[in-house]
């Protein structure tokens, strides 16, 4: 029998009983009296509370208790007792029995329907998945389940379908709506070369893509699988519940058996008086409050942080983030974009970029790209006798004149006093500049910046609100650190650091406190994982999940202060329901020992089995509600950053 | 008299429930059955699991078969977080958890809302 039926079946033979009750200040019975009582309670008793019985004996036997223990003990001696002084002629207490049983099995139907609510964010994300994909086998296009999907086909995507796996287009160019797996709210344009992820949908236009991850190697399968790894996760603050729980249900009964003992010793009450007393305690006390506080928290704190684009890896890491003073940024490709680009051309624009650009055209080094990226589709003139000066620059002939672009160091020419003065201006402000010569003069500077990301300067803002100390690790010098630490708010810097020691530089942080460390989780690992927490960022598919213990789907630095203002949050919420289940039997207990009753503040069994069902119901809604709290850091509409 | 019986009885009582269920008692343990290139090991959930301590060899792919004759709703699912696994158990039927055995160590498991315990040995 289910819980339901059996709270149904329990709840229907009850109603007579409450009838019965409400009725007797008016003098009222309904006929039958205590055979009535008998009957019904014993049916609930057989049925609706036959399981609680049979797992608090099963468990016994274990030297075991639980929950089943209480309600089983609690119900159990209101019953026999009830039968005893039916049969000498006493006044009967069934009623207490069956609303015992009633209540608890309300809670019950409840809670489970919590549990599942709170617990459905993998199947969610499971549903995301498409069910089918049209695979181009021999130049025909193909529906085929996505068993069947192997790396290496190439697969056809209309717009409003959706895309399969992960791989990269090979044709076609669409915006795609990549919001249940990144979070990010804006579709996404893309075209050839860019990469897709499988559950995506195509939006506008037909694409064309080659598979490349498929079945548990996709994105979605590894959030999947490490959301639900984290629901299940244990935090280090549950230690104190388990301890508690192991010893929680004994400690109840014997100050049940306490409780009857002054009552009907010391105070001298009728036996059936201290009895209640005594099943009131038994029923009150609620392991289960206890027991969920934690798991439900952390389940659906990270199943929303997972819809966000956040993957949490265990409790903890969350409770971890609680603890946090210092945030560390690795510079490159987590504050600036990692790609250099031309912030300033001194001169003839058209002329020292074409230049320029027609003599970096055959360079490979990341500030000629930048430079011909700024060209744009002028015409470039041709160019020979092309050579790279290895770190310093390239030259050749342009026109029948040589050319020449790099660093003032080896420039065939000295810079003009105005050209010098602007020069020294912009490396001031962190810029690299090189000159462009041609003939016997200098043509010009340009500059370029690897700039920092259009968000980066309302992350760290987000970050100092919550309390934190925002650090950027770099390998540049200190001066051009600390103008592009200016520029987004950073107060901090840690210049001059080799790649190789960036987690030394987060052990001696670490000194002043818990430090997290953001980073592209690809180079930066030793980093990542000598943090407290380890907050790594990815993009696109390319995301390596072990890397942190955060890792943040979309390339998006805003979301490492939604991340730690969610898990802040939820480590709260755990806090707090501890807090109330604890609190609870506190005061629930001397309640029910009847240890106010001068006050006139006493409970029957039956109010303290509804108040042992909505503890545990209380505890898993407030779990629920972490689903809708609201979040400073959590946007709308994202804008669409490259 | 009556009295004196009554504090007699109820601190017997008193004095059972905690050698009962803080004395030492020894945990039901077992080793699970090796065939050929597998082993299995049967727990049966019922007031807790029954073994309560299942030993496996290490790289021996494992599987542990849980089968629930409890109807209470607190045994209803099994969890092993070190593993992310978080199982419904159906009652009376068996259900069947694929244990990767490929590092040695203790790993718990627990119900779902972690009131009764197992432990999984690797080695």
């Amino acid at each position: 029998m289910s819980t339901r039926t059996r709270f149904w079946l329990s709840l229907l033979l009850s109603l007579p009983m409450l009838v019965n009750m409400l009725l007797m200040p008016f003098g009222l019975h309904l006929p039958g009296g205590e055979w009535l009582q008998l009957v019904l309670t014993t049916l609930i008793m057989a049925f609706s509370a036959w399981p609680f019985v049979h797992t608090a004996w099963a468990a016994f036997k274990n030297h075991h208790a639980n929950m089943d223990t209480l309600v089983a003990i609690g119900t159990l001696t209101a019953y026999l007792y009830s039968l005893y002084a039916m049969a000498t002629g006493r006044a009967v207490f069934f009623e207490s029995a069956a609303f015992v049983t009633t209540f608890v099995l309300l809670g019950q139907v409840f809670e489970e329907r919590m549990r599942n609510n709170a617990s459905d964010a993998v199947a969610k994300l499971g549903n995301l998945q498409a069910k089918e994909a049209t695979v181009i086998r021999d130049g025909q296009p193909t529906r085929l389940p996505l068993s069947e999907v192997e790396v290496g086909d190439l697969i056809q995507v209309k717009p409003g379908e959706k895309i399969a796996v992960d791989g990269t287009i090979v044709a076609g160019q669409s915006a795609v709506n990549e919001a249940m797996v990144t979070g990010e709210s804006m579709p996404v344009e893309k075209g050839v070369g860019d990469p897709v992820i499988g559950a995506t949908i195509n939006q506008t236009g037909t694409l064309q893509f080659k598979a490349e991850k498929v079945g548990d190697d996709t994105l979605l399968a590894q959030i999947m699988e490490m959301v639900r790894r984290a629901q299940n996760s244990h935090a280090p603050i549950q230690k104190l519940t388990d301890k508690v729980a192991d010893i929680f249900v004994p400690v109840v009964l014997v100050l049940a058996i306490l409780t009857f003992l002054v009552w009907n010793v010391l105070l001298k009450a009728p036996v059936a008086t201290a009895l209640i007393y005594a099943v009131a305690v038994v029923v009150i006390a609620c392991p289960c409050a206890l027991g969920l506080a934690t798991p439900t928290a952390l389940m659906v704190g990270t199943g929303r942080s997972a819809r966000l684009g956040i993957l949490i890896k265990n409790g903890e890491v969350l409770e971890e983030v609680n603890r946090l003073k210092t945030v560390a940024f690795d510079k490159t490709g987590t504050i600036t974009t990692g790609q250099p680009a031309v912030t300033d051309v001194i001169g003839d624009c058209d002329r020292v970029l074409t230049l320029a650009a027609a003599l970096e055209k055959s360079s490979e080094h990341p500030l000629a790209t930048a430079i011909v990226a700024a060209a744009g589709d002028r015409d470039l003139p041709a160019v020979a006798d092309f050579a790279a000066v290895a770190g310093k620059g390239v030259r050749g002939t342009v026109d029948g004149q040589p050319a020449w672009v790099g660093t003032a160091a080896l420039a065939p020419h000295d810079l003009p006093e105005d050209l010098a003065e602007q020069s020294t201006q912009l490396m001031k402000a962190a810029k690299t500049v090189v000159l462009v010569d041609q003939g016997e003069e200098v043509l010009g500077l340009i500059a370029i910046q690897d700039q920092p990301k259009p968000t980066a300067a309302a992350a760290i803002a987000n970050l100092k609100e919550q309390g934190l100390t925002p650090v950027m690790i770099t390998g540049d010098n200190q001066a051009v650190a600390e103008a592009i630490a200016r520029q987004v708010g950073i107060d901090r810097v840690v210049a001059g650091v080799l790649p190789g020691d960036k987690a030394a530089t987060v052990k001696q942080l670490q000194q002043e406190g818990p430090v997290a460390f953001v980073g592209d989780g690809i180079n930066d690992a030793p980093a990542l994982s000598t943090a407290d927490v380890g907050i790594a960022m990815g993009s696109g598919t390319d995301i390596a999940i072990d890397a942190g213990g955060i890792v943040l789907v979309k390339n998006d630095l805003r979301d490492v202060g939604l991340a730690i203002e969610l898990s802040r949050k939820t480590f709260k919420r755990i806090k707090l329901n501890l807090f109330w289940a604890f609190v609870y039997n506190v005061i629930g207990i001397p309640i029910a020992a009847g240890l106010f009753v001068s006050l006139g503040l006493a409970l029957s069994p039956e109010l303290a089995g509804l108040a042992m069902a909505f503890s545990s119901l209380s505890v898993v809604t407030s779990s629920v509600l972490l689903n809708t709290t609201h979040l400073k850091g959590e946007r709308k509409l994202a804008p669409a950053v490259a | 008299m009556t009295q004196v019986v009554t504090i007699l009885v109820g601190l017997a009582l008193i004095g059972f429930i905690l050698w009962w269920f803080f004395g030492k008692h020894e945990v039901s343990s077992a080793a699970a059955t090796v065939t050929a290139d597998r082993q299995a090991a049967d727990v049966l959930v019922d007031g807790g699991y029954k073994p309560e301590v299942v030993t496996l060899k290490q790289g021996v792919p494992a599987t542990l078969r849980f089968t629930r004759k409890d109807p209470s709703a607190c045994l209803d699912r099994v969890v092993f977080p070190d593993w992310g696994i978080n199982r419904p158990l159906a009652q009376d039927k068996v259900e069947e958890i694929t244990i990767d055995t490929s590092k040695p160590g203790e790993y718990e498991w627990a119900c779902g809302m972690d009131m009764f315990h197992g432990k999984v040995i690797i080695k």
